[in-house]
């Protein structure tokens, strides 16, 4: 039963502390590295954040509400964190958090690892690494609800996403179609 | 081999399935701790795993002076975005044809 097994992946906590996605994409280190750290970018995939990046250690990290969310009621910070290490375009560590959910922002800072490699013929490898140690409600969030391609769907949608707009320029799923009205 | 090629052939066998299982249920394992849940020699568990890794499924990292495996589900859900999604699409396609053609109908 493969809900099942999702659910228990989502609840095994304190043993199930880091999570590994590795993507392959179409582009290079610098475009990946500027979706991921220009707010330009950072709104057209995903959860769609106006991310906001002071690039140093020790920087502020800020994930604001983007306009459906304003319009949804939900606005200012979503996200925030530390910058810990920025090697541009290679390397970016960072603590990571649930701003927005009470509970989730109790939980504390997550441990954020994004490590992007050149390869060959113009591929570029991105691997997200996401230490979630006695963070088990933030390590369930990213690890998604695998049945439903929409806003549960954690780091496997972001990342496919990703590299469907890096790639095709479009994006996979418009935010308008994430929660439809008649379902 | 295309990369789907290589998941399709990745998935094609029940110990590497077994091994990802495993891996669902509880990430970053050693090899060692792989090799416990299994009746097989460590080469033949390292040959499956070496598969699954070019397969991109299972993903390594060194921590401290171990090597840990994760499941790296993003090879999947990309094949299930590119065939799954397509499929629907055609469903979903098919239905707005048939709203149109009923439309002019009643025209």
């Amino acid at each position: 039963m493969t809900s099942t097994a999702t659910l228990d992946r989502s609840s095994t906590g304190a043993s199930n502390t880091t999570q590994v996605y590795r993507i392959f994409i179409k582009a290079t280190p610098q475009a990946i590295w500027d979706a991921i750290t220009k707010p330009e970018w950072t709104q057209r995939f995903g959860y769609g954040l106006r991310d906001e990046y002071e690039l140093r250690p020790g920087g502020k990290y800020r994930g604001h509400a983007n306009q459906g969310m304003i319009e949804m009621g939900m606005g200012g910070v979503i996200v925030d964190g530390e910058v810990i290490e920025a090697d541009p375009p290679h390397k970016l560590v960072m603590t990571w958090r649930m701003a927005i959910d009470p509970t989730l922002a109790q939980e504390g800072w997550t441990r954020l690892t994004y490590e992007i490699v050149e390869g060959r013929g113009g591929v570029s490898r991105l691997s997200v690494i996401h230490d979630l140690a006695g963070r088990p409600g933030h390590a369930a969030m990213v690890a998604g609800d695998q049945q439903g391609p929409g806003a549960n769907g954690g780091w496997l949608w972001i990342l496919s996403d990703l590299k469907t707009l890096l790639e095709s320029g479009a994006q996979m799923t418009p935010a308008s179609r994430l929660h439809p009205p008649h379902e | 081999m295309h990369d789907d090629d290589l998941v399709f052939k990745a998935l094609a066998d029940p110990t590497r399935r077994f091994l990802l299982d495993q891996l669902f249920t509880r990430d970053g394992r050693t090899l060692t701790e792989l090799e416990s849940e299994l009746e097989m020699t460590r080469f033949g568990v390292m040959k499956h795993l070496r598969v699954l890794e070019d397969a991109g499924l299972v993903v390594t990292r060194k921590e401290g002076r171990e090597k840990l495996h994760f499941l790296n589900p993003v090879p999947i859900r990309l094949i299930h975005d590119r065939w799954i999604d397509k499929f629907t699409e055609r469903r979903v396609s098919a239905l707005t044809d048939l709203k149109r053609q009923l439309e002019e109908d009643s025209a």
